[in-house]
């Protein structure tokens, strides 16, 4: 299990319990709990709530054959669900948690990188009207390049570390920013950083032309 | 009410996970007529009129709503999972299935919509018996579970991320003082959830139905959640230490 210092806060906690997040944001939250204990317990509490939510509700009523329908389902798929535990090769550990493996179809070496500069490189894997996540390499020692934030930021280490001005950010740590927040990371000396990086691209400009220079630019 | 069907435990049979299997079949079959509302009705005011302790006492005592409080459901999850009980199973479906249905219409799903995806939702809940940990999250907790994931696929259409499961499956024969001490954190946090102020209250369901936006979620739920974090937490970490001791 990774030492993670950085957690996530509970707002997004609650958000991806509720399923109220954008979907990037779930991407992130559900690959950010499986490498921390301390997120999936707290994140399991506030299903918790759900579960008494769900215990109070007052019972709606059912179709007449709602049982014998249930139990035919049953029927036809016998075999119990195999857990992803169990699904997973043995040998070398992967970069990538389950939920960003299914997302993107493999591990490290199934991401089509597009280079952006400076040896840095992305790709975006998830693209909603509302939120959008990508994967982001900077080279060990680099600086990441310069980008400000609109909206919500999430920023989630997979590989290596970066530090900012307020910390240093490890395998597993998360950092969130918002639009007044403005910092310069730099990925530490050794190993190559990679992070995944959801944003809310809440669209601010009203005209035409600029949502399209924003759709190219992926902005 | 006087349709449903509510099985009653005389026993604990999660306290004798040896003699689980042939007991609790004969629970099920012989006793599942018992009277099915008195016990629910009582059970908000016992709980809280129970020294500490008592519920450990509850294999020597009478039967009593409690005890089916403190270990609601876990025993019908434990026999669909290791003896693929279809009465257990019943019994948990006419429990859960109309509040499963309730939750996914206050949603925003229709009529039909809402009974077609409680079904799969209980479907689901059949194959994933085995996956089921005691330790961990109360029987409501988990068809929580169940039923916002699916919701949220049938919404989007598209199937949401999901935290990669423990590296290992829940122990086969969980530790009972864990289970209790779970299964007893669940009731409380629901008795808080009760008796929060009716406006705070609303407020936390119409998030979970998801009638609030991320922005609109108030950070603060006023809900006593450290305890049942902390147990959470102490279960992952007996999970770890168990599976590093019997992999080495």
């Amino acid at each position: 299990m990774t030492d993670v210092k950085h957690h996530i806060s509970d707002d997004f906690l609650i958000g991806y319990a509720a399923g109220s997040l954008p979907a990037a944001f779930d991407l992130v939250v559900a690959t950010h709990v499986s490498l921390s204990d301390d997120a999936r317990a707290r994140l399991q509490a506030f299903d918790a709530v759900g579960g008494c939510i769900l215990d109070e509700m007052a019972e709606a009523e059912l179709a007449e054959d709602s049982l014998a329908k249930t139990l035919s389902l049953i029927n036809d798929n016998a075999a119990p669900e195999t857990p992803s535990y169990a699904k997973q090769s043995k040998g070398k550990d992967p970069v990538f948690p389950a939920p960003l493996r299914d997302m993107i179809g493999g591990d490290l070496s199934a991401v089509k990188w597009r280079p952006i500069g400076m040896g840095c490189k992305q790709a975006i894997i998830s693209e909603g009207k509302d939120a959008t996540a990508r994967l982001l390499f900077i080279p060990a020692g680099q600086a990441m390049p310069r980008h400000s934030h609109r909206g919500t930021e999430m920023t989630l280490v997979l590989q290596g570390a970066y530090r900012d001005e307020t910390d240093r950010f490890g395998r597993g740590d998360i950092e969130i920013g918002d639009e007044s927040m403005n910092h310069t990371p730099v990925a530490e000396a050794g190993e190559d950083c990679i992070c995944l990086i959801a944003t809310d691209a809440r669209l601010k400009f009203e005209g035409l032309l600029p949502r399209i220079a924003q759709t190219f630019l992926r902005i | 009410m006087a349709s449903e069907l509510r099985i009653t435990i005389f026993f604990d049979p999660t306290l004798y996970p040896a003699r689980m299997r042939d007991m609790l079949h004969l629970d099920v079959h012989n006793l599942s007529t018992g009277d099915p509302g008195d016990a629910s009705r009582a059970q908000g005011q016992q709980d809280t009129a129970l020294p500490d302790g008592a519920i450990l006492m509850a294999d020597r005592l009478p039967p009593s709503p409690v005890m089916q409080l403190s270990h609601e459901w876990v025993a019908e999850v434990a026999a669909i999972a290791q003896a693929r009980d279809q009465s257990a199973f019943a019994a948990v479906f006419r429990h859960f299935a109309p509040r499963v249905k309730a939750f996914l219409m206050k949603s925003g799903a229709d009529e039909a919509l809402a009974e077609e995806c409680m079904q799969d939702v209980m479907a689901t809940l059949w194959r994933k018996a085995h996956l089921f940990d005691p330790t961990r999250a109360s029987v409501s907790t988990w068809i929580f579970t169940i039923a916002r994931n699916r919701k949220i696929d049938l919404l989007r259409k598209y199937a949401r991320p999901e935290p990669e499961d423990l590296p290992w499956g829940p122990e086969a024969e969980p530790d009972q003082e864990d289970v209790l001490a779970l299964q007893q954190e669940s009731q409380k946090l629901a008795e808080a959830l009760r008796k929060l102020p009716q406006k705070q209250r609303i407020l936390i369901e119409k998030a979970y139905f998801g009638d609030l936006t991320h922005g609109e979620i108030a950070i603060e739920t006023g809900l006593p959640l450290g305890t049942i974090k902390s147990r959470i937490r102490l279960a992952l970490e007996r999970l770890r230490h168990n599976m590093r001791h019997t992999t080495k």
